[in-house]
């Protein structure tokens, strides 16, 4: 059943400090309605994890720009497995062209680059969840 | 019939004008937001004031520059900011930028190293190599500048909380070539302030972090002469967010802060202040961040003369470095980005910059190949050699908008400069999130402002085409960071483990003392004792700072 209000957790994983789309992206879903936890900077994987669950929320925004998402991601995907949680995971940043595919089947349903705007991520996110 | 003044020109001329045909919008602002009027005339200056704003160059308060012939004398360091991978693919690049003619080093460490873990750590997993070069130890150091006379060099390092050890790094690979320290040149940015506001690379908490920035100000003018102990930067506050009055006002108030910090400590302002140095973005509205440019130095020398009593001109000077503006560039259409940073960097010439990186074309994809590295440089040789920009001092200087808008920049900033003050200075306001939510809210202004397509950038939101992912990006090998993490852990059981634990002890001594850090911080990078350690021992003593919240 779809939720009544969207719970959302964006998320910073890694040592990267360019928070500025993360924090934009919080606020744009937060005046799109859904209810939305910042998670700040410096995240693990099991930080980001055990704050989706604590935080029981529908849809994990992952913003990156460091370039460790490959080794971050599939560690998040396994901290998320081991709570039993099967939430929409999207991301955003500097992903580069060439690793989509294996994002994609590690199950990251959709990749926001730079220019995407924040009423597309927002749209998406709804589809996603309803 | 000429009009008597601006305003008989407006009713008489133009709103006649204005009525028959409209205007493209409604109200004209520069890239930051400051009102833009239709043109601008002696009467929006006020008065004769040519000698008190402006000046000569190289004569106070600086406005025109701080070299009296400015790039007529030399031009400025062409120095593209680099690292990556490994020590040896990083050595490997700078070797070819200098072959290039670029004329300084700018050292781009990894994440890791910039927040003082080992590339064995686990919370380096993924980003070893990535953002910038990782070094763990002296035998990293030795590799990164094998080759690289420096005595020959000047090399700027973009290091904050770990800074001090990376200075030291450096000298004990001088001191290994042979080269005494008082011949280096150079720069290390240790500036932690703006890490707290914007970039996000702290480790300690505000207070023991400005103690270490207070050592390096101490232990340089003996030891290391030439060497500019800070690089205090509105850039990366700019690119969170900030307008170009946020970018003067918050870097001053923390420059602000960091001279407060060294004179309480009991050091005399001219001992340092000459070794002071600054970073800005360079944007792409051009006249704007000339003014911002002019407006900066200006600021600085009343703020070093008035608020410090600093007697020594060289105090009074403001030199910086530019960088083009990473926020501007686009994944769409990346060709148009050598147009952007151009015209970003001309604004960096035109507003006197004492050296410039360019950025490059694929940079909001991935980090520059050699080809776009070697066209960003290209384009510093063009405006250097052809563009005809540096043959005159300040060649803008005098015009109506461009001294308005200076004007009007440093007022702007002087004002958010006592609200912070009102706050209690840079540190305190940053503490309550003053600084950060105020970046915040511009960004996300600008961020609605493109969505509504009032802001255009083209495209994007505006002139879209369907473009080809760019062909060749650059690649990290991950056989390099397997490389990089056995060679600390060979350095960690190859030395001499007792030299190594002697002298990190020794560092624990000067830190819960008030005996300066940077000898000891010495000791330890000669013993082998890798960044992970000295930092580790660091924060055993400090503590470690976690994200202010207010978000």
């Amino acid at each position: 059943m779809p939720p009544d209000v969207i719970r959302v957790l964006v998320g910073k994983p890694g040592l990267d400090g360019h928070d500025r789309g993360a924090k934009v992206i919080a606020r744009a879903l937060r005046d799109a309605g859904m209810e939305v936890i910042y998670t700040g900077i410096r995240q693990t994987p099991e930080m980001i994890a055990e704050a989706a669950f604590q935080e029981d929320v529908d849809v994990i925004g992952l913003s990156i720009l460091s370039g460790a998402h490959m080794e971050l991601f599939p560690k998040i995907f396994d901290a998320l497995e081991e709570r039993g949680m099967g939430v929409v995971v999207v991301a955003g940043g500097i992903i580069p062209e060439a690793d989509r595919p294996t994002l994609e089947a590690m199950g990251v349903r959709a990749i926001f680059g730079p220019g995407a705007t924040t009423s597309e991520v927002a749209e998406f996110i709804r589809g996603a969840v309803m | 019939m000429t009009a008597a003044s601006k305003g008989e020109w407006r009713a008489k001329t133009l709103e006649p004008l204005k009525k028959r045909f409209g205007e493209r919008r409604e109200r004209f602002e520069t890239g930051s937001g400051l009102d833009v009027d239709t043109v601008y005339t002696p009467e929006d200056l006020d008065g004769d004031s040519y000698d008190e704003k402006l000046g000569y160059p190289g004569e106070y308060p600086y406005t025109r520059g701080v070299q009296p012939n400015m790039y007529r004398g030399r031009v400025w360091t062409m120095r593209q900011y680099s690292g990556f991978a490994s020590p040896e693919e990083s050595n490997r690049r700078y070797r070819y930028l200098l072959e290039q003619g670029q004329t300084g080093l700018s050292v781009a460490f990894d994440l890791p190293t910039q927040t003082g873990y080992d590339s064995d750590h686990p919370l380096a997993l993924g980003e070893v190599g990535r953002a910038g070069v990782p070094i763990c130890s002296l035998v990293d150091m030795e590799t990164l500048f094998d080759g690289i006379p420096l005595d020959k060099v000047s090399t700027s390092m973009t290091i904050n909380a770990t800074a001090s050890i990376l200075l030291a790094l450096y000298v004990a690979v001088a001191k290994k070539q042979g080269v005494p320290p008082a011949k280096l040149d150079g720069t290390i940015q240790n500036d932690i302030l703006k890490e707290y506001i914007a970039r996000g690379t702290y480790v300690y908490p505000p207070l023991p972090a400005m103690r270490l920035v207070t050592d390096v100000f101490q232990y340089c003018p003996q030891h290391v002469p030439r060497w500019n102990t800070i690089s205090i930067s509105g850039y990366h506050m700019r690119e969170a967010g900030a307008t170009a009055v946020q970018e003067l006002a918050f870097t001053f108030a923390n420059a602000i802060a960091y001279v407060q910090a060294a004179v309480d400590s009991g050091l005399d302002v001219d001992s340092f202040a000459s070794r002071l140095s600054f970073f800005f973005v360079a944007q792409s509205d051009l006249l704007e961040e000339v003014a911002k440019f002019r407006a900066a130095r200006r600021m600085w020398a009343k703020i070093m003369r008035e608020r410090f009593s600093a007697s020594n001109p060289k105090s009074w000077m403001l030199r910086f470095h530019t960088q083009t503006a990473g926020v501007t560039l686009t994944a769409q259409q990346p060709d148009n980005n050598v147009i952007r940073t151009t015209i970003q960097a001309l604004s960096a010439v035109l507003g006197g910059t004492q050296s410039l990186h360019v950025n490059s074309r694929d940079e909001a994809l991935a980090l520059p190949t050699e080809d776009s590295v070697q066209l960003s440089l290209r384009t510093q040789q063009i405006i250097a050699h052809e563009s005809g920009v540096t043959g005159t001092v300040d060649p803008l200087a005098g015009s109506y908008y461009v001294e308005s808008l200076t004007d009007r920049l440093e007022a702007a900033a002087l004002e958010y400069i006592r609200e912070i003050d009102r706050m209690g200075g840079a540190v305190a306001a940053l503490e309550e999130g003053y600084q950060t939510r105020e970046l915040h809210e511009s960004a996300f202004k600008m961020q609605r402002e493109v969505e509504a397509e009032e802001r255009v950038v083209v495209g994007v939101n505006r002139f879209r085409s369907p473009t080809p992912p760019i062909e060749k990006l650059q690649n990290i090998d991950p056989e390099e960071t397997r490389r990089q993490i056995d060679r600390v852990q060979r350095v960690r059981s190859e030395r001499d483990g007792e030299a190594a634990a002697t002298a990190l002890k020794r560092l624990e001594g000067a830190a819960r003392g008030d005996e300066n850090t940077v000898p000891a911080i010495l000791e330890c990078v000669e013993a082998y004792a890798t960044v992970g350690e000295i930092a580790d021992v660091l924060r055993s003593v400090f503590g470690e700072q976690r994200e202010t919240a207010g978000f």
